[in-house]
């Protein structure tokens, strides 16, 4: 069984469907541990039960998408050797420092303070408790910091030599760090975090308002999630194309497949609004096309010359149909998202923000929005960097552990069966709690004793349960 | 280069976040291979809870050990992780079971049994894969040039197996001492009576492991035997005789704390057996720590974060046990 197939195919396959996975909650709990802090702040400083309930709300919630994320994210930190053992042994001397550096100085961080934020507010009192918010969020952060350095660096690499046994080693820490991509990347992470949480607890506060308009909760937390998009929806769009001129200036192939420029422009490029791409014929099928605008976007000039693929040898073309239509549904979420931002922001000045059933509406079906967004994200910028793991320097060919196809196909059917089991499960966990809505004296997972019994009490939790089938 | 030998720092470094990662996940999925031995449902949220605030942080030291042989002997970690594919990958998804254990159990009344038998089955798997590897590990593997170049099956051997159920045992066993420190009443009794029976299993396996192991390599049995080597050598098993006494007569005189400490010390035991036969090899037989070690500038570079932040993690890291510290009280907290 699957002697015919390509185990680096397969390798890749593996890496995708778990990386897929387990970027999800990262980008999730990014948001929502900066989230859970402010909404502490704001209940030290203002002492309004509102916020305390609304925080042990999204608690409960944030503990189990934390638990998600770290059980997929060790199955990444190994799969590196397992599965990638040439590009371990080559590019592990840059790549692991900043990755040990990620565990040192985030990971202990959030996994050490977390117990305290979810058992320990009556055991170290409200301010102790803060502090262990805050570092959890701020661990969020730095974990984010490193991980996307090394990802930055695999995509526009600096700072590095290469040795005798072809292995890279950073010349200067500082560019390899701060590598040309790297400010780019990070800003548009974080704020896509930010704005994913932020759809995510405004569908939630969307949800509760259509059932009940006068929900002091929901209409908190769906105005602080609406603010949100209103001002980093605008914003986000503007640091994605500030990162789309960086990536022409470093990786011009992918603009070239995120574009679908298979031939070379000498006065103005168009921008192919919608195609199929034909990597064979070299030509977008279908093509619509507004003339001279994608010079416009990307050289600020109708008439400047754009190269493309045809500029570039067959073996180093990235599979351009996959990379231009994530791009295309990352970018259409995002227009969603503005236009989410603009119309809360005109309901809000007129005054009917809780009362607009259409906006309620749209708000709810705007929950997957940024998770969707940030798949299709990662996926123009990972499979826009094919064929190569270190940017036009390592093959991904020449990365790929000595495999078996039958190993690594048994391991890949494997994560997908648990992995479906155990997300889909966590899915209905999450989405049950949400369904709830925040009440007074909201019981969160924090007790005298390291108990929890998560704010459900068993009876109720029955009954949820009961409702839910 | 510089006075000091940074092959050798970075050996002792990841030796010790491993050591660190076996003994506090040891308890944590030691409780989970007790778990079928507790059926009743509020010991198991006793003894869930006993760790719940914890066990993220314990388990973060495999990822610095994992994260840190891929940046200070990057050779070790492309080699050995391919070697070991299957009993890592079980691993993981030992897990990835275990971890989210933690959180669905108190979601749900209706599927609380499935996820109980997730707690056991994932710390089980977990445990024996990783007793697995450290046996297949110590045989050695088959290199050539940069690559692992053995079979799938290579790790699957007796003495493998042998390890893996050892490592059940001990993880059980620190689990076991673990609930005695932390709980009290019938459950506390329970974990008393589970402790000598895992105690006397485990010296049965330390002596098999030991036994088995100078009979792997000519290598092992000069390290451990040869003269004057065994002045040295020999202390570790007159050590393990000593503990082994203060351990039974703490239990006989049921103590609370000290059976998990001299438990802790047992592991700490054999482990340094472990680091006697190995020594300076990373890949037994084959790759030494200086042949594996990442260049002079990468080891340095992390030197500076671990110097500096494994003292401040090992600090908020008591802090968070401080908090939670006595006994974890059965029912309280359910409203």
């Amino acid at each position: 069984m699957f002697e015919g197939w390509d185990a680096v195919v397969l390798a890749r396959a593996q890496f995708a469907f778990t990386m897929s996975f387990h970027i999800i909650f990262p980008a999730f709990s990014i948001g929502l541990a900066s989230y859970l802090a402010v909404l502490e702040a704001l209940w030290l400083a203002t002492g309004r039960e509102v916020y305390i309930n609304l925080f042990q709300y999204w608690l409960k919630i944030f503990a189990v998408a934390f638990a998600m994320g770290v059980v997929s994210g060790i199955v990444m930190s190994y799969q590196f050797g397992t599965n990638w053992s040439a590009f371990s042994d080559k590019v592990g001397p840059v790549i692991g420092p900043l990755m040990a550096y990620e565990v040192l100085t985030a990971f202990f961080l959030e996994a050490g303070f977390l117990g305290v934020m979810l058992f320990g507010l009556k055991r170290v009192g409200p301010r102790l408790h803060f502090l262990a918010t805050l570092m959890v969020a701020i661990g969020t952060l730095i974990s984010a910091f490193w991980i996307l350095s090394a990802n930055s660096w695999m995509q526009t690499p600096t700072g590095h030599t290469v040795n005798a046994d072809g292995q890279f080693i950073a010349a200067d820490w500082l560019k390899v760090i701060f590598n040309p991509s790297f400010p780019y990347r990070l800003v548009h992470m974080v704020l896509a975090a930010y704005l994913t949480t932020a759809l995510v607890v405004g569908a939630v506060g969307a949800w509760h308002l259509l059932r009940d308009r006068h929900l002091a909760g929901p209409r908190v937390m769906f105005s602080m999630a609406m603010w949100m998009a209103t001002l980093v929806a605008p914003i986000q769009i503007f640091a994605g194309d500030q990162h789309g001129l960086n990536t022409l200036e470093h990786q011009p192939v992918k603009i070239m497949a995120m574009e679908g420029h298979f031939h070379s422009h000498k006065d103005g490029a168009p921008l192919i609004l919608f195609g199929l791409p034909n990597q064979q014929a070299g030509r977008v099928d279908y093509a619509i096309e507004v003339p001279k605008l994608g010079s416009v976007i990307l050289k600020h000039s109708p008439d400047a010359p754009m190269a493309g693929l045809d500029t570039v040898p067959r073996e180093n073309w990235p599979p351009v149909a996959i990379t231009f239509w994530s791009f295309r549904i990352m970018v259409g979420m995002g227009l969603l998202m503005l236009a989410l931002g603009l119309f809360s922001l005109l309901m809000r000045l007129r005054g009917t923000l809780y009362d607009s059933r259409l906006l309620h509406m749209f708000a709810v079906a705007m929950a997957p929005a940024g998770f969707i967004a940030v798949l299709a994200g990662w996926i123009t910028t990972e499979v826009g960097r094919q064929p190569f793991t270190v940017y036009g320097l390592l093959r991904t060919v020449d990365s790929a552990s000595p495999l078996a196809a039958p190993a690594v196909a048994s391991s890949l059917i494997a994560f997908i069966i648990v992995y479906f089991v155990v997300f889909t499960a966590g899915m209905i966990y999450l989405l049950r709690l949400m369904a709830a809505p925040p009440h007074p004296g909201e019981e969160g997972p924090s007790h005298d004793a390291p108990i929890r019994t998560a704010g459900i009490t068993p009876a109720a939790g029955a009954a949820v349960e009961g409702a839910a089938q | 280069m510089i006075a000091i030998d940074l092959a050798i720092v970075w050996a002792f470094i990841i030796a010790f976040a491993v050591f660190v990662y076996v003994v506090m996940d040891g308890f944590d999925l030691g409780l989970g291979i007790l778990f079928p031995l507790f059926p009743e449902k509020h010991d198991r949220d006793v003894i869930m809870n006993t760790v719940a605030p914890v066990w993220d942080g314990n388990e973060t030291w495999l990822v610095l050990g994992g994260g840190g042989l891929m940046a200070a002997f990057p050779l070790a970690y492309a080699v050995l992780m391919p070697a070991l594919y299957t009993p890592m990958i079980v691993m993981l998804l030992g897990l990835v079971f275990r971890g989210v254990a933690f959180e669905f159990r108190w979601r749900t009344t209706r599927e609380r049994n499935k996820w109980d038998v997730a707690f056991f089955g994932g710390s089980i798997l977990a445990t024996l894969a990783q007793g697995i590897a450290l046996g297949a590990i110590l045989q050695g593997v088959h290199v050539e040039g940069r690559h692992y170049a053995g079979g799938w099956w290579d790790w699957l051997t007796p003495f493998s197996i042998l390890t893996g159920v050892a490592l059940v045992i001990g993880y059980a066993l620190l689990g076991a001492t673990w609930l005695v420190m932390k709980t009290e009443g019938e459950l506390r009794d329970r974990a008393y009576h589970l402790s000598w029976v895992f105690l006397l299993a485990m010296l049965g396996a330390i002596a098999a492991v030991s036994l088995a192991t100078p009979f792997l390599h000519v290598q092992y049995t000069q390290r451990w035997f040869a003269w004057p080597n065994v002045l040295l050598t020999a202390q570790v098993p007159i050590s393990v005789a000593v503990i082994t006494a203060l351990l039974l007569r703490s239990l006989a005189k049921k103590y609370d704390y000290q059976p998990f400490f001299l438990t802790l010390a047992l592991f700490a035991l054999s482990y340094a057996g472990l680091g006697i036969s190995m020594f300076p090899y990373i890949v037994p037989q084959s790759i030494t720590i200086w042949q594996a070690a990442a260049p002079a500038n990468s080891q340095i570079f992390m030197l500076f974060g671990v110097a500096g932040l494994i003292p401040l993690i090992l600090g908020y890291t008591a802090w968070a046990y401080w908090v939670f510290r006595g006994k974890v009280k059965p029912g309280s907290g359910y409203h």
